[in-house]
């Protein structure tokens, strides 16, 4: 063994650094979508074949692999169709816990989306209830979700469980 | 050792996006559909026919998770399908396409591929698939290694520059007739002599362009395949095979796991094909898998323009696969091969025998 052989010692963890930057397309049907955020209004998309809204769409009925040509504009107010109540601090974590993260089946949508939900003590969220969206202040409004500030509950009475069991 | 005989499987249709250099409007899902909306429509075929979807395409390209699963959208899979993918070009996806079907089980499938190479930076992409603990962290490009395999083809007598500007300048003029190539050019190779280098020894002609696209074959067995097209492109050999990922203990200028892979496929053996589609990004890369597949002067050689007139990675392989398949239909060839590569230099490879009767099927797979 020669001595710079002698004096080295036996590679056991390596670190490689890796980055890579892109740039998002979001394609043309959730470009729709984003814009409508960015005006205050939710904007989706109908299957031609069968008929569902999508929100956001992603330019194609996943069930019938068409586009989905016809934009939908659809109402502030939805239900929750499912909910889980964070109690778990984590970095970066903006909202105080406890709080309630949902998925909001919005009036005329044939799909759910996450949003959070306030105005209401957790433990008072529950499945059926119906909800409306908060907006930012008209010049916070952007392409971007962060313009929903969250929802809250309207105060009707919940809806039947037959009519989002499909949507769990 | 005879090959078992194989149950006769043909390329039936095919589509592909217009390669562009950067897609800038739609996203994956939205380049796919209207290309697997013209695989069905060429035929009168649906979704529905087809018992097996396999699809190839990589993550890295468009930077998030699960860019395959979402990609399904463009088909539709409802009722729920039998579906598989591969981080591998749509050529590989059609491999296992034609294994299952071999089984006997299913009589249709739907191979499609996607890729767009301009969300990222694909030379640092392409980095990544190279041995991560000695040549990955150096980051090379795959300009830079393909430079290395040039030189070594040099070096060894078995190339010239003069002869890499004649396969881009031929490759770049047949482009003209390909309504979906990105670069087409008709400069003769001495005009492209005059390129400055890129990295010694190849010069801007030599390499590829950057592109965006996306493809899709439909395959049918038997009868199934007579119905949807009149003068079917059976597939009698198909294998793939790969070398070590050291590169340093390649020699880079022969592609033995090429030749392996015709072999097993059957090139060799019944009458010599007419018409090849070989997919070499780089100039070089087409006089090395040329000899590895042994075409003479008299074959044919990408009509396309191959993959210097476009080259989406991961739909690169598949199309050649339907571009030397659209030539039978046509019976402007009696029998062709396909060829497909991944990984740097030529690392690995896939050879398809197409032919006009299905009465050549015995090669293929082992
Ligand atoms: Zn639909």
């Amino acid at each position: 063994m020669s001595g710079a052989e002698a004096g080295t010692q036996p590679v056991t963890v390596l670190e490689t650094p890796i980055h890579l930057d892109y740039v998002f397309t979001p394609g043309i049907a959730q470009s729709i979508f984003l814009r409508g955020l960015a005006r205050g209004v939710f904007l989706g998309q109908r299957c031609p074949t069968c008929g569902k809204v999508y929100i956001p769409s992603r330019g194609s009925c996943p069930v019938d692999g068409v586009a989905t040509d016809e934009v939908v504009e659809l109402p502030d107010t939805g239900i929750v169709t499912t909910y889980c109540v964070v109690n778990v601090p984590f970095a970066g974590q903006a909202v105080e816990i406890p709080y309630t993260c949902a998925q909001v089946l919005l009036d005329g949508a044939n799909i759910s989306f996450m949003g959070l939900i306030q105005e209401v003590p957790a433990d008072q969220v529950r499945m059926g209830m119906r909800v409306e969206a908060v907006w930012v202040p008209p010049d916070e409004l952007g392409p971007s979700l962060a313009s929903v500030k969250y929802f809250r509950p309207t105060g009707e009475p919940d809806a039947l469980y037959e009519s989002y069991e499909e949507y769990l | 050792m005879s090959a078992p005989a194989r149950r006769p499987v043909a390329v039936v249709s095919f589509a592909q996006a217009r390669n562009v250099r950067r897609e800038a409007s739609r996203n994956e899902v939205e380049l796919l559909m209207p290309v697997v909306s013209e695989v069905f429509a060429a035929i009168g075929a649906s979704k529905d026919d087809m018992g097996f979807i396999c699809s190839g395409s990589t993550d890295y390209l468009v930077g998030g998770p699960f860019s395959f699963v979402t990609a399904l959208d463009a088909v539709g899979v409802w009722p729920p399908r039998a579906e598989s993918h591969v981080e591998m070009d749509g050529a590989f996806a059609l491999y296992e396409a034609w294994v299952l079907m071999q089984e006997g089980a299913i009589d249709a499938a739907l191979v499609y591929s996607f890729g767009r190479s301009s969300p990222g930076d694909v030379t640092e992409i392409l980095a990544l698939q190279l041995d991560p603990y000695v040549t990955a962290p150096l980051w090379p490009s795959p300009v830079a290694l393909a430079a290395l395999q040039a030189q070594a083809l040099i070096d060894a007598g078995e190339a010239t520059e003069e002869e890499l500007a004649e396969v881009a300048a031929r490759n770049r003029s047949a482009a003209r007739a390909n309504p979906n190539a990105q670069v087409v050019s008709d400069a003769s190779p001495e005009e492209l002599l005059a390129d400055e280098y890129v990295v010694a020894p190849l010069r801007r002609h030599a390499l590829p362009p950057i592109t965006d696209g996306a493809a899709a074959i439909v395959l049918a067995a038997g009868e199934k395949a007579r119905e949807w097209r009149e003068r079917p492109a059976w597939i009698t050999g198909i294998d793939h095979r790969i070398e070590t990922h050291a590169l340093g203990c390649r020699d880079l200028t022969r592609s033995p796991s090429t030749a392996l892979a015709a072999e097993r496929a059957g090139l060799f053996e019944g009458p010599p094909v007419d018409l090849a589609e070989v997919h070499a990004p780089f100039a070089h890369q087409e006089l090395i898998v040329r000899r590895a597949l042994e075409l003479g002067d008299a074959v044919t050689v990408n009509p396309s323009g191959g993959a210097l007139a476009a080259n989406p990675v991961m739909s690169a392989g598949l199309i050649r696969i339907g571009e030397a398949a659209a030539r039978i239909w046509a019976a402007e060839s009696e029998r062709a091969v396909a060829h497909a590569t991944s990984g740097p230099c030529l690392q690995q490879n896939l050879v398809c025998v197409l032919d006009a009767s299905d009465g050549a099927v015995v090669g293929g797979g082992a």
